[in-house]
């Protein structure tokens, strides 16, 4: 990015922020810089060709600046936020399906243990150190996150498409996770 | 609280996306009941959010931003609406207050209502059925409910059968699943799951690939089961 404008250093948690309480444009536009063309890798990786890639970034953005008053910084990070809104457009876009999801209003949903007041502190040190436990996967690990998250296939169909025994690709995303898992659990 | 959880490749593949909308649907209502697996699927999308801050960007068309910001107050270009029903979401405590449904969304959305509302059709004795809507064909989603006692004749799986338990409880292979509880029969697994006797059960279950029945009176009974 070789933007200088001011918004484009700040964190996208408060740019989000920004856009949820006084609709700022400014902070969305930076946003958009800084997400759209992710995005757009995401969906392409997806089997979203050119156009139609484009359209669905300009529809997961819309759905970001109408739905930022959403947006709970102690719930999750806003690339993760963004990530769930674009998962879900895919899955309605390119597999035409619906997204089941639970509802938190329900009145037969079990209510968990309520969240710590420093929850947002946390959710940010935990993608800090998300980044670098991922950074220190060996290759054929993060490898195969990556086919789990970008591609459309569940781990049964990475199996076949890696050549890789079900048992194998199993065991190499237990490695990772597990690797991930200490990451957050221990520090 | 549950004591049998989706796997967590399962609960990955959820929070990623890949999962088929049968299964993410058994999913989510274990997630209605499951405070920790609400847990770890937050977690697998954290990761989701992480890996997608480290993509390579791809550029877009130099006017997509322009293109955004025309667009922001258009009240035309509304969101398109969820494609599940979602159920009234007022909060506002009926007089005198009603139990909670047995059914914990989405899965009431899917059945159309709870199970003493809705229509069901008979398997074979002691076992009915309530069939819901998914996308797609080669899996089957249904609801189940299974007299007190009644025992599943013994089958095989041409792939995977999952259930989860909302009301009452199965016994199979030694274990014992309750609401909320989720049971995985593989493929190759031959097994022949008894509802307790107590009362009847009724279980979300998600086929993939048909079922075959193995016991010498299943195997006369396939010509004439479909289940």
């Amino acid at each position: 990015m070789s933007d200088t404008r001011s918004d484009e250093g700040r964190a996208p948690n408060d740019l989000l922020l920004a856009v949820a309480r006084g609709g700022d444009r400014a902070a969305f536009s930076a946003l958009f810089r800084h997400f759209a063309p992710r995005l757009k890798a995401y969906l392409t990786r997806l089997g979203a060709e050119g156009a139609l890639a484009d359209e669905l970034v300009q529809e997961v953005m819309l759905t970001v600046w109408r739905r930022a008053g959403d947006f709970d910084p102690a719930q999750a990070s806003a690339a993760t936020w963004i990530f769930t809104i674009a998962r879900n457009r895919r899955i309605d876009g390119l597999r035409r399906e619906a997204r089941p999801e639970i509802d938190p209003s329900d009145p037969a949903l079990v209510p968990g243990a309520p969240e710590a007041a420093d929850r947002a502190i946390e959710t940010s040190q935990d993608t800090a150190r998300l980044h670098a436990a991922i950074a220190g996967l060996p290759g054929e690990q993060s490898e195969l996150l990556r086919l789990a998250y970008y591609e459309d296939q569940p781990h049964s169909a990475i199996a076949e498409r890696t050549g890789l025994p079900l048992g194998t690709v199993k065991s190499r995303l237990r490695l990772a996770l597990g690797r991930l898992r200490r990451t957050l659990v221990d520090e | 609280m549950p004591s049998h959880h989706p796997s967590e490749e399962m609960l990955m593949d959820y929070a990623a996306g890949s999962l088929a909308e049968a299964p993410a649907l058994l999913v989510a209502t274990h997630l209605a009941l499951c405070p920790e697996c609400r847990h770890r699927v937050s977690a697998f999308e954290a990761l989701g959010g992480v890996l997608l801050e480290e993509l390579s960007p791809a550029p877009l068309g130099a006017e997509a931003l322009d293109a955004v910001l025309a667009r922001l107050d258009d009240p035309a270009a509304l969101e398109p609406p969820p494609r599940t029903p979602r159920a009234t979401v007022t909060a506002a405590p009926a007089t005198p207050p009603r139990p909670a449904p047995l059914l914990p969304e989405p899965l009431r959305s899917y059945a159309g209502g709870d199970p003493d509302t809705i229509a069901w059709r008979r398997v074979i004795g002691g076992i009915e059925e309530h069939v819901l809507p998914v996308a797609r064909t080669d899996f089957k989603a249904c609801l189940y409910r299974i007299a007190p006692g009644v025992v599943v004749p013994r089958h095989t799986h041409g792939r995977s059968e999952m259930l989860l338990v909302l009301e009452g409880a199965v016994r199979d292979r030694g274990m014992r699943f309750g609401r909320g509880d989720v049971s995985f029969a593989d493929g190759g697994i031959d097994h022949s799951p008894a509802a307790e006797p107590e009362r009847p059960c009724i279980c979300l279950a998600v086929l993939d690939g048909p079922l075959r029945l193995t016991g010498p009176i299943g195997r006369w009974l396939n010509r004439f089961v479909k289940l």
